[in-house]
């Protein structure tokens, strides 16, 4: 089996042209990139807004949370029987796919971006009001500064379960990497499917190792020297997390998330006493 | 009062698992199609009877299932499973029993040489040409065979009546099918050593489902598998082109079954299936399904009681 | 909606299937997690390796661990149990790390106290630690929760039915009130596993209701 897959991977022929692994690949990143840019372009500003103004929360937070518990392929599949016969070309089927992949995307970008602005220490957001600045300063000076981290944990977040999803696009007639997995299928060609299943694998570790990067130099060295070197703070301010930002409270915080947020809150808030 | 709490929640976690394992476990599969297994005097024989992922598939294994219930054979129904290379693997390890199958694809599937294209000819090179386990019980009048449609549109335009008509035409045309018709006999393949067809591209969509006939409206195709009973070929003006050269052999319907599974109440059952089923009748049975949106088991059950056969 | 009148059965059957293949999967998958994540934090090298290699696992397309799983375990292709594991694989990829990391969130000062008294590593571990990262553990299960119930609906690609069936059949049939019906479904089977798990976490941890505990 093995020496299967490794023989499908480096067969040359499975490399080049429009269904070579390259150009499926480059699909892949194209469909999870412009759907997490847009899923941001929504979820950044109307998360800052929220944690900002401390309105709309719970409308957001239900809404984030009702997102989450929509499933991938009924999403998928109403969304081509709606648009399809509404748009002509490959739209018909790409802009389904990209529709799923920002809904997923949304709910963990918004709740980390909230998070992030919320759980600002209040003092700071004090000293930055007694020097004069605006609403807008604050907001742009020092909460987002401040919750950065937590909005990087979220994008990453967003970002895994992306890259991971985006293979259904393939269900639906379109490229990418799901095409190795769905082609696979239909002809049980196995090595196909797990080259395909272990190239998104490692894509989605590429891209985290990608976003982690961009996360350590974005964010204030003062933020991260404190709440990354540390040895057991990181539970929730973690700004290093792979999978963290799920930790985020989910949809059922249509029922409680206050609280599980504020269980976060408390232990991210607590932990450096015991270490400083 | 620790213990107490641990306690409660041990007894909440085994409550969680037991509900989910006998809400699981008692029953079996069948829970969409017909209802559950109905057992009787069939010789107790027992049978699952599996479809592949497209609704006319659905729709006769229903009927199958239908027609071996009324003689008391005891009928379990996994239905949707798949292309073809899912499902007869499913047949070999025993998860199914029985299958309705085309005659032309299925004999092409285990003989990769197969020749003939009349309807008796495929039907007995489908007899040689399958695994010692299997064998098909009589094929059916009624044929559903794969086609390569265009609109109307197209078919004006380039002036195309026959697959042949495609020469000289087809590298910038972009041709529609399942993800397996890449590299089967019956799909891309064939149409280039028949008839010497090379596309633009190959796109991949569904079985002759809902997106090859969007991807033909709309234009993502210019050309698409579609099977010859779907109701959205007379529904959409598209163009069934002909098959002079039988790239696509006869396709009979026909039940594939496990032999060990064959006995004179099933194989009475579905021959007597078979007998009374014809193109029309098969045609008009998936308009309701598909277009009218009727269940499937209930359009069986109809027809069979119609037919004196449920 | 007269769909789904004269289907009532037919779902609540797909739902009870479908409860199943999302629900065992989470409980499993939290008795395998709790043990891998004391592990990543008892030994502090484990943390990264562990909550990072576990979390890969969540990057594995369903659609195909669902249709590896078989060659893997030697299971029939159309087996149950080949997306029972599939789902815990998942559950286990996220609740690695909320495990390790809600016993990382317990103060020291606790745990000194509770070793001041005289507790034992391992009644220390069921008595004081454990109790205090069910809040943390909490939120990954609800999250793992509603994670399987979406995920669990691709299953229908290979013919395991659940509620994703509805999908499946309602597209081959251009059909909207089945897949509108299956996604109401599955939002309703997502808010009952986590009140189920709420109402778990809260049951285990009173002293939350006592108030100004926190």
């Amino acid at each position: 089996m093995i020496n299967d897959v490794a023989s499908w991977l480096l067969d040359p022929a499975h490399w080049t042209g429009p269904d070579g692994v390259p150009a499926r690949t480059w699909e892949h990143i194209w469909y999870s990139g412009v759907s997490l840019l847009i899923a941001s372009l929504i979820a950044v500003p109307a998360g800052l807004l929220i944690g900002h103004t401390g309105r709309g929360r719970v409308v957001a937070v239900n809404l984030a949370g009702a997102a989450r518990a929509v499933p991938s392929l009924g999403l998928l599949f109403i969304m081509v029987l709606f648009l399809g016969p509404r748009l002509s070309g490959d739209a018909a089927s790409l802009w389904p796919s990209l529709i799923v992949l920002i809904v997923l995307a949304i709910p963990p970008i918004l709740s980390g971006a909230y998070a992030g602005v919320e759980g600002v220490d209040p003092a700071a957001r004090d000293a930055a009001r007694g020097m004069g600045m605006t609403g807008w300063e604050v907001l742009s000076r020092v909460e987002v500064p401040c919750a950065l981290p937590l909005i990087f944990s979220g994008l990453r977040s967003a970002a895994l379960q992306v890259v991971a999803t985006a293979t259904i696009a393939a269900i639906v007639g379109i490229g990418g990497l799901g095409r190795l997995l769905i082609d696979g299928q239909a002809i049980r060609d196995f090595p196909q499917m797990v080259s395909g299943a272990l190239l998104v694998a490692v894509l989605a570790l590429l891209v985290d190792l990608a976003l982690a990067g961009v996360q350590r130099y974005a964010v204030s060295p003062g933020l991260t020297g404190r709440t990354t070197t540390r040895g057991g703070g990181r539970a929730a301010t973690d700004a290093d997390g792979t999978t963290d930002a799920d930790g985020i409270p989910a949809p059922g915080a249509v029922f409680a998330g206050e609280k599980e947020l504020a269980v976060r809150r408390e232990a991210g808030k607590t932990e450096p006493r015991h270490n400083s | 009062m620790r213990t107490s709490r641990i306690a409660v929640s041990l007894g909440a976690a085994f409550a969680l698992v037991s509900l989910a394992a006998c809400g699981g476990g008692g029953n079996n599969n069948d829970v969409f199609a017909t209802g559950s297994s109905s057992s009787g005097s069939g010789g107790g024989s027992s049978i699952t009877v599996g479809s592949a992922n497209f609704p006319e598939n659905q729709l006769l294994a229903e009927i199958y299932a239908g027609a071996l219930k009324a003689k008391g054979v005891d009928v379990t129904t996994k239905l949707n499973i798949g292309s073809r290379e899912v499902y007869i693997p499913a047949l070999k390890d025993g998860s199914i029993d029985l299958i309705p199958e085309y005659t032309g694809v299925l004999a092409q599937y285990f003989n990769k040489n197969a020749k003939a294209t009349d309807a008796d000819g495929v039907y007995k090179e489908l007899q040689a040409a399958l695994p010692s386990t299997l064998t098909v019980l009589d094929k059916s009048a009624a044929e559903d065979k794969d086609s390569v449609a265009v609109t109307k549109a197209t078919a004006d335009k380039l002036q195309l009546k026959s697959i042949a008509d495609l020469k000289g035409k087809s590298q910038n045309l972009v041709l529609g099918g399942p993800p397996e018709w890449k590299t089967r006999e019956t799909g891309v393949p064939g149409l280039k050593k028949l008839y010497g067809l090379e596309f633009k591209s190959f796109k991949p969509l569904d079985a002759g489902g809902p997106l090859s006939v969007q991807a033909l409206k709309n234009g993502q195709v210019d050309a698409a598998n579609i099977f010859t009973t779907d109701p959205s070929i007379p529904a959409n003006n598209f163009v069934v082109l002909e098959d002079p050269k039988h790239l696509f052999a006869a396709q009979n319907v026909v039940p594939l079954i496990t032999k060990t599974k064959v006995n004179d109440t099933v194989s009475g059952a579905l021959n007597g299936v078979s007998a009374k089923l014809d193109t029309k009748t098969l045609t008009d049975l998936l308009a309701k399904v598909v277009t009218d949106k009727q269940d499937p088991d209930k359009v069986a059950q109809e027809w069979l009681k119609s037919n004196g056969l449920g | 909606m007269t769909w789904f009148l004269d289907h009532v059965q037919d779902v609540l059957d797909l739902a009870v299937q479908h409860v199943y293949l999302a629900g065992l999967p989470l409980v499993i998958g939290l008795l395998l997690a709790l043990p891998l994540g004391w592990l990543a934090r008892r030994y502090p090298g484990l943390y990264t390796p562990f909550t990072a290699g576990f979390g890969l696992l969540y990057t594995i397309p369903s659609l195909a661990l669902f249709i590896l799983l078989p060659g893997i375990l030697g299971t029939r292709i159309l087996d149950r149990s080949n997306v029972l594991v599939a789902m815990t694989v998942y559950t286990v990829a996220l609740l690695v790390r909320t495990v390790a990391d809600a016993l990382g969130a317990v103060p020291d000062d606790v745990k000194q106290a509770a070793t001041a008294m005289g507790f034992t590593r391992f009644r220390r571990f069921f008595a004081v630690e454990l109790p205090l990262a069910v809040p943390v553990i909490a939120a990954g299960m609800r999250v793992a929760a509603v994670s399987n119930v979406s995920i669990v609906s691709v299953a229908a690609v290979i013919g395991i039915p659940q509620l994703g069936l509805l999908f499946t059949d309602g597209f081959a049939r251009s059909f909207y009130d089945p897949i509108v019906v299956g996604l109401a479904a599955c939002f309703v089977l997502a808010l009952a596993f986590d009140l189920v798990i709420l109402a778990v976490a809260r049951l285990l941890t009173p002293w939350q209701r006592a108030g100004g505990a926190s």
